[in-house]
Parts: structure tokens; sequence; C-alpha cells
């Protein structure tokens, strides 16, 4: 049983791969993305990892998706295939698509070398022994037993990332107005609330420029 | 199955991904080849982790699994902000940075 259900979900995430490399609209993409990451939650499931099945599905095929499908709305991707590259008048011709063919051949031969042809006796085994249990290998008890005992700085450091990567991603995204408009030379500070209007600083007084400060209409 | 079943099926998924970094035009699917293979790096952990019974390898899918999160969020960010410039969508066209 548990064997085919192995075949179905690796099928399934092979098939997504190739989905996403091949597909010529990115929304497609993205689909097939969600194929395979839901297969993949799968094989993540087979290996009695649950926490990690569930926080797949729930953070990639459910939050991570939805944002590349708004942005594949938003931006419209013009679509593309690997087949162009051999019509397009780029510099770069066919020889782009058979370098890449060859590099990733030899990187899998070499992976595949490198992970089946180790002398390790275990990897021909099932894994380690499985008693079920509340606090079994993979439940969510031991995984946050694991991130608040041992791996507290990872889970420290991860959740910091996160924060920076929120604020960078709002930085980064954040419509600038930068067509001329009224905000180009007006910097409130503090002080700005404690003085009259015109009596501040030295180019004022010279009626450099008048700064209309309307506390509130600077965005 | 035996773990070797799944290092086999990682490889091949890192491999793919590799090829549609390589080869994709589209900044959008090249990220998606990247999550491509920060899942086949994640499937490895987990088999690993599986094979030793040892919790290890799913903390540090966890950690990817964020990494990957900030990278997503980071690199959309950075494409509509190249489409807010109309700035084409393009990694070959987009070689003002080239030395």
């Amino acid at each position: 049983m548990s064997s085919v259900l192995f075949f179905i979900a690796a099928i399934g995430v092979i098939s997504g791969a190739v989905g996403v490399v091949v597909m010529r609209d990115p929304f497609y993409c993205v689909l097939a993305l969600v194929v395979h990451l839901i297969a993949l939650a799968v094989l993540f499931l087979l290996l009695r990892s649950e926490f990690v099945a569930a926080a797949q599905v729930v953070v990639y095929a459910g939050a991570v998706m939805v944002l590349y499908v708004f942005v594949v709305a938003y931006v419209g991707g013009e679509s593309d295939t690997i087949g162009e590259r051999l019509r397009g008048p780029g510099p770069i011709g066919s020889g782009l698509r058979l370098g890449g063919a060859i590099l990733a051949g030899a990187l899998l031969t070499e992976l595949l070398i490198a992970l089946l042809g180790t002398g390790l006796e275990a990897i021909n085994g099932y894994g380690a022994g499985y008693q079920p249990g509340p606090q079994a290998f993979g439940t969510p008890a031991y995984i946050g037993k694991l991130l608040l005992t041992r791996f507290l700085l990872a889970f420290e450091t991860a959740t910091f990332l996160l924060l920076i990567a929120a604020v960078g991603g709002v930085v980064l995204a954040r419509r600038r107005g930068g067509l001329g408009e009224e905000d180009a030379h007006q910097v409130l500070t503090p002080l700005d609330l404690l003085r009259p209007r015109g009596t501040g600083t030295m180019a004022e007084g010279v009626g450099a420029h008048v700064v209309e400060s309307h506390p509130g209409s600077h965005t | 199955m035996s773990i070797a079943w799944y290092l086999a099926v990682s490889a091949i998924v890192f491999s793919l991904g590799a090829i549609g970094v390589i080869t994709r035009r589209n900044p959008l699917v090249v990220l998606l080849c990247l999550e491509l293979m920060l899942n086949g790096g994640n499937l490895l952990l987990i088999a690993f982790s599986r094979m030793w019974g040892n919790g290890d390898g799913q903390i540090l899918a966890l950690v990817v699994m964020t990494v990957a999160a900030c990278e997503v969020c980071i690199g959309l960010g950075m494409i509509v902000a190249i489409y807010r410039r109309n700035l084409p969508i393009d990694v070959d066209e987009l070689r003002e940075l080239q030395g």
C-alpha cells in the first residue's frame, strides 16, 4: 500500500516539476507548482513527518502560492518557453538550452552517484523504528519540543528573518511618489510641530521656498 | 519504499529546478524553479531524518521553508518594483548591473 502511494506521489512530484519548467504561461507554472507541493506533502507523510507535511500544505500551497497568483495576475506575466529561445533573435540561441540540459544532466548523474552510491547500508532500509503515540517522531509535540529546547536559537532567528523579510517586501513593493509631486522637498521633523509656520530655517528666512506644512498631507 | 527511492526523487526534482533556473527568462518562473530546488533539498533532509530517526532534519526543513518564504517575499517585491518602473520582465533584458 505504501509503495503504491509512493509511486503515485512521486509521479505527481516529478510531473509537477516538469510542468513548472516547460509550461508556457506563468500562471500554469504556478498551478503545476501547487500540484508538486501537494504531492510532496504526501511524500513527507510517507516519511512520518506529519507536522512538516501540514506546514507544507498550509504555508506553501496555501499562502505562498496565493502570493504568486496575485503577482502573476498583477504583472500579467509574458509567456515564454524554452523553445522560443530557438526562434528568438537573441545573442544566445539554442546553445543555452543545450548547455542547460547538459549541465543539469551532469548534475543529476553526479547527485545520483553521490546519493545512491554511498556505502551507507541504511539507505536500502526503511528507516529507524517507529512507534505511534502522542509524542512520536514527527508529530507537532515532537517538533515543538525540539524547536523550543535544542533549536531555540534557530527558531528565534527564523522569526526575526521573517520580520525583516516582511518589512523589506513592503519597502520594495510600495508606490514611490517620484513623478514631481509635492512631497519631494517636504520632510516633517518633530520640530515642525513646535514652531510657528515660516519661522524655522534659514532657507525660509531668505525665502528660498516656503514650506506649506500641512501635517498629514505629505503622503 | 526504501530511503533510496526518496533520494532519487529529490535528486530529480533538484535537477529539474536547475534546468528551469538556467533556461527560463521570466523572473517569476525563475523564482518558482528556485522553489523546486529548495523542495528537493527539503525532501532529502526529511528522508535522512527518517533514516536516522532523528528530528534535526525536520527542524532544518522547517527553517528552509522559512527562508524560502522570505525569498519569495523579497523576490516578488522586486518583480513588482520592476513592473512599476515599466522595465521588461525578463532576466536577459535586465542587465544594467552587469559589470
